[in-house]
């Protein structure tokens, strides 16, 4: 009886298509990831056990730590409307560069007297320059100003209201906290979001 | 498919030794392998590093109309105090002897539910209202970790007040402040 022959058949498959696909999505998420941009001052967040993720965008943040509190808004279009009313407001002008200068900055922590300086300095001087926080007394009152600015920015050009979160470092004193609440509650945003980890689930 | 064509194109006639070609297909799948590997490291690190948050709503500062008459007794106070530590009472300040303990399992959270059940029997089953005053030595982790004990004890009636010279002095009492 003749034996049937099997046809053998090569178990090399071709890889192009899926080397295709595997590197369009690579470029995709390349693309799409946002590098975390540094903190001005070092930051270790509390951990809570239910936290929400919050949205990427219509976000602003008062970081607080070592004393000191910055403040930054998402959004180039917003900051730069901002800085704008923030000029208006101080009487200060702003050159085309300073602007592009603070639309990139994620987070500012000048007082307005410095803003200019601070602006104005180039790459390098950039990076070693030493922010000292936004004033928060209420003499010269720039935090209420800069939240109140970034608040009506935003709901102009998005037509939501900001969401404030407050980044706070764990071993911050209390006082700090208090001050920066209750600015944010002078002008009635009573209901705002802590930045916390999560915490694995109570036993 | 990939590979070039590389056969010389037709037959030659003149009995040429040609040297024999080399396959141009290559060997994909470590290439495949690795674009995969980055694929999966952007694709959890872009979604692990959204920032998480908590909710908090404070007491409206402005509207004194809307309050609500309620019971001292139903009120548990939780003072926080310097090194990490907490002063609790139920009531009125200086009526009852406080309480000071710890945070976690075993210190505010026990103390929270059984002060709970303890209000909840003795108002027919009406919730028990939490107050949180931190005073100025606390910092901002007692803060969150306390409320994170009403989270866990589901004790959905807190509020974050400020505190007030007697309490200071009670924290003093206890070398809190």
């Amino acid at each position: 009886m003749p034996r049937v022959k099997i046809a053998r058949k090569s178990t090399a498959t071709d890889m192009t298509a899926m080397c295709d696909v595997a590197f369009l999505l690579l470029t995709f998420f390349i693309m799409t990831s946002k590098f975390k941009a540094d903190d001005p001052v070092p930051v270790d967040i509390p951990s809570f056990s239910k936290t929400v993720v919050l949205p990427e965008d219509n976000i602003a943040t008062i970081t607080i730590g070592k004393g000191e509190v910055f403040f930054g808004v998402e959004g180039v279009p917003v900051r730069k409307l901002m800085l704008e009313e923030m000029g208006k407001l101080y009487k200060i002008t702003f050159t085309p560069q300073e602007i592009a200068v603070f639309a990139s900055t994620a987070t500012l922590g000048v007082p307005m007297s410095q803003l200019k300086t601070f602006l104005s300095a180039d790459e390098t001087q950039l990076k070693s320059f030493k922010q000292t926080g936004i004033p928060t007394d209420s003499v010269s009152n720039e935090l209420f100003n800069w939240i109140r600015e970034a608040r009506k920015a935003d709901l102009a050009l998005t037509g939501k209201a900001l969401r404030v979160t407050i980044k706070g470092d764990s071993k911050e004193e209390y006082p700090t906290i208090k001050r920066v609440i209750a600015i944010l509650q002078k002008q009635k945003v009573n209901k705002f979001s802590l930045i916390t980890a999560l915490r694995s689930a109570p036993k | 498919m990939a590979e070039l064509d590389t056969s010389g194109g037709g037959k030659h006639k003149g009995g040429k030794v040609r040297s024999k070609k080399a396959s141009t297909r290559v060997d994909l799948t470590a290439m495949v392998d690795l674009a995969f590997l980055l694929i999966t490291f952007f694709m959890l690190t872009t979604t692990l590093l959204k920032p998480k948050a908590m909710d908090l709503v404070m007491p409206d500062k402005d509207e004194k109309d809307t309050r609500l008459p309620v019971a001292a007794s139903r009120t548990m106070t939780v003072l926080l105090g310097s090194n990490n530590k907490i002063e609790w009472f139920v009531g009125e300040p200086g009526k009852s002897a406080p309480t000071v303990d710890n945070y976690g399992k075993d210190g505010l959270r026990k103390a929270l539910i059984e002060n709970s059940d303890k209000i909840k029997a003795s108002h027919g089953g009406e919730p028990m209202i939490v107050l949180i005053k931190p005073s100025d030595k606390s910092n901002y982790r007692n803060l969150v970790d306390a409320m994170d004990e009403l989270n866990i004890t589901k004790i959905d009636i807190h509020a974050i007040v400020d505190i007030t010279q007697p309490e200071i002095d009670e924290l003093k009492k206890q070398h809190l402040y």
